[in-house]
């Protein structure tokens, strides 16, 4: 039990996906302007590196190495995210169509979003068990979470400051995300 | 089609270059630029499945059907990722241990699918070779320039010799991830002055 919690706090904040692995930097860049975008992103991300995380494993461990075609994992892996991507938003549409307004315009995005498709590759090179890969899964997909609305709180409140032109949008957040990373840099000491 | 081959090329390399005009793929932008070596490294790997992908995509492009067009898309290029990660295995071993994990995870760098969708796919064969490799080569230069930045700065080297004399202090927080958001972002609020002349 002690190792499951070290993992989800080393994963939710010592080793956080965006700010020190450098994963899904793409969506936490373009998805950080509102916070309505942000808790969305966040929403999906979840939820689909959850799903990803279990499915892959499954692939990897019954099927890849069984079969002896580890070198095909890059392309197994992406087939396995992308069509996942496509069932969760057909199953959404049609059953709970609530959730499908709220993550809807998201999850195609998550396709190539490397947050995913990286930490399941981390899985796989941590060699770790069925349930440390899942439990490592949403902790990673939580600090995602955590990481992207925080930062997009920041934005909101940076819109109302006056940033010099050239400094305006992408520039200024890219030098904040700088910030948060220091800030996250700081939990090192915890483990 | 007013442009012509030359100019699809050469937008790659200021007007579009990516990630600094087109805001994509920072993954391996944040993450390999802590030299210059791993830099140019990932930069020219992305270039190879850049070209390969553009080129195969266009010319499939009539072949494809367009409703599943991405998924396609995506096995074309995952098919020449592993060609890299093998290749970088077999004949730059040192480089693919420093890459790690980013040599697969090209698959998922929004630029080379965002080429094959808003260009090869619309594109003959030689425009889209000249797109791919323009847009490649502007990817190369940006990681170099970044990855000089960072190891200079940071280690004090560059491609492992020294350029700052003895005593010289490197910044340890320019090699971290903090550093890589920073210097990201100041290289970008540069070009943007840059640009507006």
């Amino acid at each position: 039990m002690g190792d499951y919690i070290v993992i989800i706090m080393g994963s939710i904040f010592i080793n956080n996906i965006i700010l020190a692995q450098y994963l899904g930097a793409c969506p936490f860049v373009g998805t950080s302007k509102k916070m309505e975008t942000a808790t969305g992103m966040a929403g999906a991300v979840v939820f689909v590196l959850t799903l990803a995380g279990v499915i892959t494993w499954v692939i990897n461990t019954y099927f890849l190495v069984q079969l002896n075609i580890e070198f095909l994992r890059t392309i197994a892996f992406i087939m396995v995210i992308a069509s996942l991507v496509q069932f969760v938003e057909m199953f959404l549409k049609k059953s709970i169509p609530a959730l499908y307004a709220g993550l809807g315009i998201f999850l195609p995005l998550i396709t190539t979003n490397c947050a995913v498709m990286g930490v399941t590759l981390l899985n796989v090179q941590d060699e770790l068990s069925f349930v440390a890969a899942v439990i490592t899964s949403i902790a990673y997909a939580l600090g995602f979470g955590l990481a992207l609305i925080l930062f997009a709180g920041l934005r909101e409140r940076i819109d109302l400051g006056r940033v010099p032109g050239p400094l305006k949008e992408t520039s200024i957040g890219l030098v904040t995300a700088g910030m948060l990373a220091m800030a996250f840099m700081g939990f090192r000491g915890m483990v | 089609m007013a442009k012509t081959i030359s100019q699809e090329f050469k937008k790659g390399l200021w007007e579009e270059i990516p990630p600094f005009r087109l805001v994509l793929g920072l993954c391996p932008v944040l993450a390999v630029t802590t030299t210059l070596e791993n830099g140019v490294g990932m930069g020219l790997a992305t270039t190879f499945v850049l070209v390969c992908a553009n080129l195969l995509v266009s010319i499939l492009r009539n072949v494809i059907p367009p409703k599943i067009r991405v998924p396609c898309f995506i096995i074309i290029i995952a098919t020449f990722v592993i060609l890299v990660e093998l290749l970088m295995q077999a004949f730059a071993y040192g480089l693919f241990l420093n890459l790690g994990i980013f040599i697969p995870l090209i698959v998922v760098n929004c630029v080379v699918l965002g080429r094959a969708e808003a260009f090869a796919s619309k594109n003959k064969i030689v425009p889209s070779l000249a797109d791919g490799l323009g847009i490649g080569i502007g990817f190369t230069l940006s990681l170099g320039v970044l990855g000089a930045l960072r190891e200079s700065l940071g280690s004090g080297t560059i491609l492992g010799n020294p350029v700052f004399g003895p005593n010289f202090q490197p910044f340890e927080f320019m090699v971290q991830a903090p550093g890589a958001f920073v210097a990201l972002g100041l290289l970008l609020c540069i070009m943007n002055i840059l640009g507006k002349k």
